[in-house]
């Protein structure tokens, strides 16, 4: 125990402090601009990004996997900031920490597994759109100023890592520009324009809202939506940390990490938040393997915004949305479109409609549900395609080929011809499975219809499982039952 | 005699044709042994992550990405093992060639982007660079 714990935190230190710097200086622009994109004031983000990273570092269970503010979450809370303000979002960050640490508790991980991957790319294709669509009031006819500043940030941050990668392009692009803007006096946006900086830490408070139900009401659809983002988005980057450092981690440790991390931060004024894919790769390839890269990203974000914090106020909207637009093309799952054309048409067509709810509605938890639910009637209508072939050797023999359940009943039935009289059936079930009860009441209807005509009925071929089923709800066993009549 | 023969592949056709060079290479000697080495690209990791079920689907993909190249050194009757890193290629066959001895370095003279070369510049051109053994670069 003692000694995974140790190397956990310490047994990679130089490569995890490095990483830790380099992924804090990657941190800033995004944690503004998400908090521009919730809706509230930068410090909101930042104070989540330094909390959540932090608490994380220690409750986590992947470690080099770095969570703060994201854009994911950022664009749940859009409505309920709007409508309610801040300290309910404080109150939704609170509420989302408990649900995720209920989840943790209850396994819940587990289930990912039912999320197809068609909706899993639609997900992460959805995000980058509302991402990128997220920026457009900020640069869109504003000025040609703005397009000239948003156009060089994108040259800077796509160029400048083919030939220097000590610093983070997107920082090296927001200091030389937020410079030549102060320095030249430039008619722009800035951050200060949509929020104030204070450089403390931040500070214990309970939300300021009302303890009751109508409160509870309020915040619980949006605490569910993002608890069920939040996890999603964290156990995908959870098992892409685990694929680049060839390491297995604790998906329900760290979903219950996710909560605590965010039942804290809504107390001390951060917005609630999870892993952040893009980071996490950053960390990685910077050489960040342990724990300690997160806890050092939370701190030196933090000492940054501290000793800097007057500076941040003056970056140039242009630029952030620039390094966002960079952040979009980086989420977006640019093989998606070889994926449309190789894959299942069902799995196109649920890839597409969870990108397509997503945008139309603004709320990724419910593009993923209705993936989710599209792909599962899509895989019943697939699977209860039943066949019954009639052979005539002595006596009629039935060949039932696939799965007889629910979905699969109506056809089953329509697949026999009753009109014979005092014949010998057979009814070959080799080739099929009994799935549930419907299943098996169709097999009694069949049976006790042929019956009523003084057919002799004989089922053969059932493997273990069916004829469980049969032996435990079948009423065609006695020989004088009658078809139950409804 | 070359004994310690590693052989970095990506699964494209000039991987196949290096395989081939370390079969011959590799006859020369009863006691050869070829090392195949493939490195997940760390910038590949989402991709492949996001359009597997499981990391053992992933393994087993990648495994499959190999299959030609096992075949190509069972056939010569070479004894192989594989080793799959996680990585920057260029840079982690570098480190795994000098880490361990090996007498020569196969690898494939371009791989399978060529887009990213014209601007990255090639993972031989780096493991030719940086590797401490006699390297052969397969055309």
């Amino acid at each position: 125990m003692w000694k995974k714990i140790k190397t956990q935190w310490f047994g990679n230190v130089r490569g995890d402090i490095l990483a830790g710097i380099v992924v804090a200086l990657a941190l800033i622009p995004e944690a503004i601009a998400f908090s521009i994109i919730a809706g509230v004031n930068p410090m909101v983000g930042l104070y989540a990004s330094f909390s959540i990273a932090v608490i994380i570092a220690f409750v986590g269970g992947r470690p080099g996997m770095i969570s703060a503010a994201t854009g994911a979450m950022a664009l749940l809370m859009v409505p309920l900031v709007r409508d309610h303000g801040l300290e309910y979002l404080l109150a939704a960050t609170i509420l989302t920490g408990v649900i995720q640490i209920i989840f943790g508790v209850f396994k819940v991980a587990k289930i990912m597994k039912f999320i197809p991957r068609a909706v899993m790319i639609g997900f992460v294709n959805a995000l980058a759109i509302l991402i990128f669509m997220a920026q457009v009031p900020h640069f869109v006819g504003i000025n040609n100023l703005t397009y000239v500043f948003v156009a060089i940030t994108l040259a800077i941050v796509y160029i400048v890592p083919r030939f220097f990668r000590a610093v983070p392009a997107p920082l090296i692009a927001l200091v030389v520009l937020t410079a030549a803007a102060i320095y030249a006096g430039f008619d722009l946006r800035t951050v200060g324009d949509l929020g104030t900086i204070s450089q403390t830490l931040p500070t214990f408070l309970l939300p300021d809202v009302p303890a009751n139900l109508e409160t509870l009401m309020i915040i619980l659809p949006y605490s569910l939506a993002l608890a069920v983002v939040g996890l999603l988005e964290s156990l995908l980057t959870a098992n892409i940390v685990d694929d680049m450092t060839g390491t297995p981690s604790d998906k329900n440790k760290e979903s219950r990490g996710q909560g605590i991390a965010n039942f804290v931060t809504g107390f001390f004024g951060g917005m609630a938040g999870c892993a952040m894919i893009g980071q996490s790769i950053i960390n990685v390839k910077s050489g960040g393997r342990g724990r300690l890269s997160a806890l050092v990203a939370g701190v030196f974000l933090m000492f940054l915004i501290i000793v800097l914090g007057n500076v941040v106020i003056q970056i140039p909207m242009p630029v952030l949305v620039g390094i966002m637009i960079m952040v979009s093309i980086g989420t977006f799952d640019w093989s998606s479109f070889t994926y449309l054309k190789k894959a299942p048409k069902a799995d196109s067509i649920v890839m597409l409609a969870t990108v397509a709810i997503v945008v139309y509605t603004h709320d990724l938890s419910i593009g993923v549900l209705a993936g989710v639910l599209l792909s599962a009637i899509f895989f019943v209508a697939k699977i209860s395609k039943i066949k019954v072939n009639k052979k005539l050797l002595e006596g009629t023999h039935y060949e039932v080929v696939g799965q007889l359940f629910f979905a699969s009943v109506e056809d089953f039935l329509e697949k026999f011809d009753y009109e014979v009289e005092g014949q010998k059936i057979i009814i070959d079930f080799t080739e099929a499975h009994i799935w549930d009860d419907s299943g098996v009441g169709a097999v009694d209807r069949v049976v006790l219809k042929f019956r009523e005509n003084r057919n002799n009925v004989e089922i053969i071929g059932l493997d273990t499982g069916s004829q469980k089923l049969i032996d435990q709800l079948a009423i065609f066993k006695s020989g004088n039952a009658k078809l139950p009549t409804h | 005699m070359y004994n310690q023969i590693l052989l970095a592949v990506d699964g494209s056709d000039h991987s196949e044709r290096a395989a081939k060079e370390a079969v011959k290479l590799a006859s020369g000697s009863a006691e050869s042994q070829v090392t195949i080495v493939f490195v997940a690209d760390y910038d590949n990791s989402k991709n492949e992550v996001l359009h597997s079920g499981s990391s053992m689907e992933l393994d087993l993909k990648r495994r499959k990405k190999l299959q030609p190249i096992e075949e190509t050194l069972a056939a010569g009757d070479v004894k192989y093992k594989v080793e799959v890193l996680h990585g920057t290629p260029g840079p982690t066959i570098v480190e795994f060639a000098n880490k361990e001895k090996f007498d020569i370095l196969v690898i494939g003279s371009r791989g399978l982007n060529g887009l990213q070369e014209m601007v990255l510049g090639s993972v031989s051109h780096k493991v030719v660079k940086r590797a401490n053994c006699p390297v052969l670069i397969v055309k």
